[in-house]
């Protein structure tokens, strides 16, 4: 009987202590989605309605035309362009950066890995080096280098710029992703006469979709993001997104639009929000396959 | 000349010695197995004749033909690893097919010798999988599959069976002598097994430290082993190798083991020169379990059996055998009885020594003397 008894205090405090685990995990959710639900809900309030000081409420008239002025017809410094050029621009800037960061990236790691050359470890410890220089410190000699190459100003330039800066954070994720790749799967396909390259695409890159999957997500959230080197290096028609919504809220002209600027931020930010959406799942698993095993 | 010659090979990483001068000579469809403890180098010596691993100095020559500088591709061998190292983004029909595609033989011809190693391997119905979906057995296979397709002049095995599980192991062996004797193709197989040397090997090599410590037909390894190393690593239980002195007696000599409680154990033996030359010194004695019985159990084709009463310590009963275990010059001894023997823990009991079979060792140089 008294072990009957201690069974149901068991569940019971079980029962409790789920109950105040979820209440605390509810807490933090809504304490995290206020701000998304402030930006969604004011996005798509006539100016008015805002003016009058309920940031909280609901809309009572339903609009989407603050989204369509963010997206074409807003004034970005002296333009009324509106985000969509900017937009363009980023993504233009971030697919190309991206894919040859993560490619080099995986190059890179390939190498350290798998064809071991004296001084290896040097070579992994400079490039590890990249991770930790805080960006200001090479605004100039990158802009120095820029000019010369003849690329300052354009998307180009800027794609070189993260792509250079990426590349340290793509090693390091490769290079220990490939670690733990098997060498003797490399000495097959040697004896099996496939050489450097062929190695790499049949064999290395088919078996590295959580880790690409994972370099992809950090690369495309910090470039897509990054403010920095895009108002340092760009031009204003090769300006990204981040510059853009700055300027548009920021504009210094006329009264502040605070719902077309809540539509421009919710905007700038869907790419990354998309990206982390989709491959999410494989982000966690990615992250736990190159920590436990390969 | 042989097929495979290997000559004063030597091998360094920074100032590590991996291999000291290794000659090896191994004949068309030899299968040389290398043998030995982790870290003695044989998995080094197979590396470098696939080609994975440079040398440092020596020559590896393939029927007639260095292969020192030769990529792996080019030197007409196939290797078995032993993680099997299948590609794990291709099914098992494409993991076979592999090489044949890098070499640019044609699709027709590439599914033709697929199909026709997987019948011989019995892995037909497994050629749309993924590695992953196999079992470890089925995996072996496709390995060797890969090997098979290549029909090279020599097969490098890299303890291949050390993943599967005991009973699947000894299947496998089995299988793996069935298609040496089929293809006579030349096979270096390296494992840490000795019972898988003795099994498969037509000759071993056995390593220790980098150095060879004998070369030689399994018969001659486990009968005539060269020094103490190769007579305690080669055989299971290892042989008895026990501290004994060798002393004049009447017309030949005797080996005299000391006894706790009781006069020394004196095993008389024939005349013989090489023994006699040592008496009055101290020797190693081997003698393997299997030369030390019960009575009738002795060998009757040896002339040279030698009865004496020792006390028992310890009795295991193995099913097909007894091993009972005594104490002679402060080791720890085996014999082996049959396994309808009853002998009881404490008791003395006569046990025949057959001198055929006994090796005697330098204790300094740990050589064997006769």
């Amino acid at each position: 009987m008294a072990q009957a008894t201690t069974q149901e205090t068991a569940v019971r405090t079980n029962v409790i202590v789920r109950a105040i685990i979820y209440a605390v995990l509810i807490l933090f959710a809504v304490y995290y989605l206020l701000p998304l639900y402030v930006m969604l809900v004011n996005s798509v309030k006539p100016l008015d309605e805002i003016r009058q000081g309920n940031m909280m409420s609901l809309p009572t008239i339903f609009t989407l035309d603050p989204w369509r002025s963010a997206w074409s017809t807003a004034q970005i410094g002296v333009q009324p362009t509106g985000l969509k050029p900017y937009f363009i621009n980023s993504v233009l800037m971030v697919i190309p950066a991206v894919a040859i960061s993560a490619l080099l990236g995986a190059l890179n790691g390939y190498v350290l890995t798998k064809w071991k050359f004296r001084g290896d470890g040097v070579v992994f410890g400079l490039l590890l080096f990249a991770c930790f220089i805080p960006f200001q410190i090479v605004l100039i000699p990158m802009a120095r280098i820029l000019g010369l190459l003849g690329l300052a100003g354009s998307t180009p330039g800027l794609v070189l710029v993260h792509v250079v800066y990426g590349l340290g954070f793509t090693t390091l994720f490769f290079r220990n992703y490939y670690d733990a790749f098997p060498t003797e799967l490399i000495r097959a396909a040697q004896i099996d006469g496939a050489g450097f390259f062929r190695i790499f695409w049949r064999i290395l890159l088919p078996s590295s979709g959580p880790i690409i999957v994972v370099t992809v997500i950090w690369q495309f959230t910090n470039i897509w993001n990054d403010f920095l080197f895009g108002a340092s290096f760009a031009d204003f028609d090769s300006q990204p997104m981040t510059i853009a919504l700055n300027n548009l809220v920021s504009s210094s002209t006329g009264v502040k639009e605070y719902n077309v600027h809540f539509a421009g931020a919710i905007l700038a930010a869907l790419p990354t929000l998309i990206v982390y959406i989709v491959s999410g799942r494989y982000f966690v698993r990615g992250l736990m396959a190159g920590a436990v095993k390969g | 000349m042989a097929f495979l010659e290997i000559s004063n090979l030597q091998k360094r990483f920074g100032t590590v010695d991996v291999l000291k001068g290794i000659n090896l000579a191994v004949e068309e469809g030899g299968f040389l197995v290398l043998v030995g403890p982790s870290g003695c180098g044989k998995s080094t010596l197979l590396n470098t004749i696939a080609g994975l691993e440079s040398i440092t100095s020596g020559e590896i020559r393939i029927n007639g033909r260095t292969v020192n500088n030769l990529h792996p591709s080019q030197r007409d061998i196939a290797m078995v690893f032993q993680s099997y190292a299948l590609y794990p983004n291709m099914s098992v029909g494409q993991n076979i097919a592999f090489g044949m595609e890098m070499r640019g033989v044609p699709k027709a011809e590439r599914d033709k010798a697929v199909a026709g190693v997987a019948k011989t391997l019995q892995i037909s119905h497994l050629l749309d999988r993924k590695p992953s979906q196999l079992s470890g057995g089925q995996r072996q296979r496709v390995a060797m599959g890969r090997a098979l397709v290549r029909d090279p002049q020599v097969f490098l095995f890299d303890e291949p069976l050390s993943n599967l599980d005991a009973k699947l192991r000894v299947d496998m062996r089995t299988e793996i002598k069935r298609l040496h004797q089929s293809m006579k193709t030349t096979i270096v197989y390296v494992t840490h097994d000795q019972i898988e040397a003795m099994t498969l090997a037509t000759q071993i090599a056995v390593l220790k430290d980098g150095i060879l410590q004998q070369f030689g037909t399994p018969h001659e390894i486990y009968n005539n082993p060269a020094n103490v190393f190769v007579a305690d690593f080669m055989g299971s239980p290892a042989m008895n190798l026990i501290p004994a002195r060798i002393e004049a007696n009447g017309g030949g000599v005797a080996v005299v083991l000391n006894r706790e409680g009781t006069e020394p154990l004196q095993l008389k033996v024939a005349n013989n020169a090489k023994l006699s030359a040592h008496a009055g010194r101290d020797v190693i004695f081997g003698l393997r379990p299997e030369a030390i019985t019960d009575l009738s159990g002795a060998d009757r084709t040896s002339a040279k059996v030698v009865n004496a009463d020792c006390h028992v310590e310890v009795v295991e009963p193995a099913g097909a055998d007894t091993y009972v275990v005594t104490r002679l010059g402060g080791r720890e001894v085996i014999g082996r009885m049959r396994s309808d023997m009853q002998v009881a823990p404490h008791s003395t009991v006569p046990f025949a020594f057959n001198m055929d079979k006994a090796v005697y060792f330098d204790p300094k140089s740990e050589l064997r003397i006769a």
